[in-house]
């Protein structure tokens, strides 16, 4: 995957203190101090690290390639279909969930910040987040996905879908060829976050 | 299950460990620090997440080319001033001069 963020690395001395970096810090001890949040951020961060991210999603991709009355539901009420999977909470309130076909191929990218469904993908990666993804995706997607490794063939059909406003969107990609012999759980391992974004192609 | 999560937070708590995300997404603690008081302070408010995600627009059309958790940090300093949650000038005097030991 090439990636098209910059790096920022850690050049800095280990000891010097970013101004934003001191800015969070005081958010953070004033909101402490007054008693206003309490609970362990460190376990917070943890819990995205751990238990929030693409497997979740994967798992509601293999479901639906094995179960067409699944398939069904979660391609009519993403968010429900999501929950019967016990998967849910903040970024995935209203799910829509767009289907790869032979015709079409979907992309999700947020063209004014990061929207993202945390519950099925977890965080975003960088490169979701960069200026150049978001604006390239909606100008010129073709050439985008050629420059990450995704050659989307002339006759396919981008749709793009930009998940700026309520919606979050999940790419349901094409079960591969050769994979009809699979159990549901060893499909899970062959889905991938990108392709649910709709940067790759199984 | 961690039972001092916030509630939205503890629903997703079942999947197991989808730790291998193939990257990481915080180049620095302090911004995995920033992701964690943004959401913990909107669900101890019983805030909508819109109220800090149309901050975090409005912060990165400011200044789209920075990078994008100080963009989160304006944001999130932004809805703390304007709940009155703190004050300019309380928070510059809270602020660290160094960085504590780990």
């Amino acid at each position: 995957m090439t990636t098209v963020e910059h790096d920022h690395g850690n050049e800095h001395h280990p000891d010097e203190l970013a101004p934003i970096e001191a800015r969070v810090a005081a958010i953070e001890t004033v909101l402490v101090e007054k008693g206003i949040i309490d609970v362990d951020f460190d376990a917070v961060v943890r819990h995205f690290e751990d238990n929030v991210g693409p497997l979740n999603g994967a798992k509601v991709v293999a479901h639906a390639w094995t179960d067409p009355d699944y398939r069904a539901r979660l391609l009519a009420d993403g968010t429900a279909a999501i929950a019967e999977l016990g998967f849910g909470g903040p970024e995935g309130d209203h799910m829509v969930v767009v289907e790869n076909t032979r015709d079409v191929h979907n992309l999700v990218v947020c063209t004014l910040c990061s929207c993202y469904p945390w519950p099925t993908l977890g965080l975003p990666p960088k490169w979701y987040k960069s200026p150049a993804y978001r604006s390239r995706a909606v100008r010129e997607p073709r050439a985008l996905l050629a420059e990450m490794g995704t050659i989307v063939p002339d006759d396919v059909e981008i749709r793009v879908w930009d998940s700026s406003a309520e919606v979050r969107y999940l790419v349901l990609p094409m079960r591969p060829d050769g994979t009809d012999n699979m159990t549901e759980e060893a499909l899970v391992g062959v889905v991938t976050r990108d392709s649910m974004i709709g940067v790759e192609r199984l | 299950m961690t039972t001092e999560l916030p509630h939205h937070i503890a629903l997703m708590d079942d999947a197991p460990l989808p730790r291998d995300n193939g990257e990481l997404v915080f180049d620095a603690p302090w911004e995995a620090r920033a992701l964690a008081i943004a959401v913990t302070l909107v669900e101890k408010l019983g805030l909508p997440w819109d109220a800090f995600r149309l901050r975090l627009m409005d912060a990165i059309a400011d200044d789209p080319d920075r990078p994008y958790y100080e963009s989160w940090g304006a944001a999130l300093e932004s809805l703390v001033i304007e709940l009155e949650l703190a004050t300019c000038a309380g928070l510059d005097a809270a602020a660290p001069t160094e960085r504590p030991p780990l």
